[in-house]
């Protein structure tokens, strides 16, 4: 079974973003970075642990009416660094990307150290580079390696 | 030095040590060399919780290099009590004073500190976070007293919440020092600081009694096991019992050992070490006033 196979499995969409090759299981966490919880309304398909060649499982994603930020785009590359992101226009798959490892993530995750200065009222983002296995706080040094999601800011 | 602002122990190569060092050893060599040095310079001094030590440390550094000091005073009597924002209180004060010097209760305050202002910000301790300057007067009495080449030291106490440690532990790695922590499990390292150290390849070992290690070490570093990190009483005097240290511990040692502390203590050292060729913390505490006056020098110079 092929890829685009695979897509079909899901429904297809109108104007949007289907993201494929997310790591097997990370789909809600992927929803959850973008703050998808179904309430908008617009239609959401998703589709877990399917066979994947290059990643053994996967899951894909595919959103109606959404195009992806740079931000959500660095949080997803860290729990999904082989996700491939493509924006469809008209039924149509207009670009497709792959995502990066940024070096930092700004204004995107919390610091889980509640004694951290950028958790309170001052007039900074929250910022973490990204290291081997996780990110780190550039503040206080704080090091997130499980459950990034968790630790995404609420707008 | 090239360092507009002084964070962490981490951003100090053993080039910048050396140079704040060796200069610290010229200065106590010939304080009055260097009495008119800073005359006409204000430093800053904004203390967000007390620390009675390191401040005097600090004006008594400037002091002798001929400056004066402006200080915020207690938190209690200024704007910050009324909610006024870190940001704000540094750009206000950056006005008054060629330089500033910043003891905060949170971790990485320092650090945002320094980017709402020009005049170098050195951080006199953030929290759990890191004490810089408390480093360099660490790493000016081990030099001294027992040197930076085939140094082995251990750190013993509380690892995981002591600031002085996770600062020292990183500098340590500048000059190759084998390091042996010695802690109670529940007070190791925390990540942050192993994941730095196994990056930089240091030669890193942990322990849960002091006796195994003792007769390597050239250096004794003791910090405090705090009493409010425990849930309850008992505990905390099972776990503090076993760090205590007296003269007769030190039987096992080495004859040219040298016992540090930050202070101040309460009875990790019983007061029979004082008197033995190895008690070294009183000088190490010493040493504060010609390292700072050292960096600060260093700093304004550069900043001239
Ligand atoms: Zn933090």
């Amino acid at each position: 079974m092929s890829d685009d196979d695979q897509q079909l499995r899901v429904a297809k969409i109108r104007n949007g973003t289907v993201i494929d090759h997310i790591t097997g299981g990370q789909a809600l966490n992927v929803l959850a970075i973008l703050g998808i919880d179904g309430t908008g309304g617009d239609s959401v398909s998703v589709a877990m642990n399917m066979p994947s060649d290059r990643l053994g499982k996967k899951d894909i994603v595919k959103v109606e009416g959404k195009e992806l930020s740079q931000n959500e785009v660095d949080v997803l590359s860290l729990i999904a660094p082989a996700a491939t992101i493509n924006i469809v226009r008209d039924f149509e798959v207009i670009e497709k990307a792959r995502v990066e490892r940024p070096s930092a993530v700004e204004g995107i995750l919390e610091c889980p150290n509640h004694n951290c200065i950028s958790t309170v009222d001052e007039p900074v983002e929250s910022r973490f580079a990204v290291v081997d296995d996780g990110v780190r706080c550039e503040y206080c040094d704080t090091i997130i390696r499980d459950d990034l999601p968790a630790h995404i800011l609420a707008d | 030095m090239r360092h507009d602002h002084i964070i962490s122990a981490k951003q100090l190569s053993r080039a910048d040590i050396e140079a704040v060092l060796d200069h610290a050893a010229d200065i106590a060599a010939d304080p009055s060399a260097y009495a008119d040095r800073h005359a006409d310079t204000l430093l800053g001094l904004l203390f967000f919780e007390p620390s009675t030590r390191t401040k005097m440390s600090f004006t008594a550094a400037m002091k002798r290099l001929g400056g004066d000091i402006v200080d915020m005073g207690s938190v209690e009597s200024s704007s910050v009590k009324k909610g006024e924002s870190l940001a704000d209180t540094v750009r206000v004060v950056e006005g008054y004073a060629d330089a500033l010097v910043l003891r905060h209760p949170m971790e990485g305050s320092a650090k945002m500190a320094s980017e709402f202002v020009d005049v170098p910000l050195v951080n006199a301790g953030d929290g759990a976070g890191q004490h810089p300057t408390q480093t360099l007067l660490d790493l000016y009495t081990i030099r001294e007293n027992a040197g930076f080449d085939d140094l082995t030291i251990g750190i013993m106490g509380d690892l995981k919440y002591g600031r002085t440690v996770h600062s020292l532990a990183h500098a340590l790695t500048n000059v190759d020092a084998r390091q042996h922590f010695i802690s109670p499990e529940s007070l190791q390292l925390p990540r942050s600081v192993r994941y730095d150290l196994h990056q930089e390849g240091a030669e890193v070992r942990e322990h849960t009694e002091l006796e195994t290690v003792l007769p390597e070490l050239d250096v004794l570093y003791v910090t405090r096991i705090q009493r409010e990190r425990f849930p309850d009483e008992s505990e905390y005097r099972e776990v503090a019992g076993q760090y205590q240290i007296d003269s007769e511990t030190l039987d096992a040692a080495k004859d040219d050992l040298t016992v540090m502390h930050p202070l101040p203590r309460v009875d990790e050292i019983a007061h029979d070490v004082d008197d033995t060729e190895y008690a070294t913390y009183f000088e190490q505490a010493h040493n504060g006033v010609p390292v700072r006056m050292a960096l600060l020098d260093l700093l304004l110079e550069a900043n001239r």
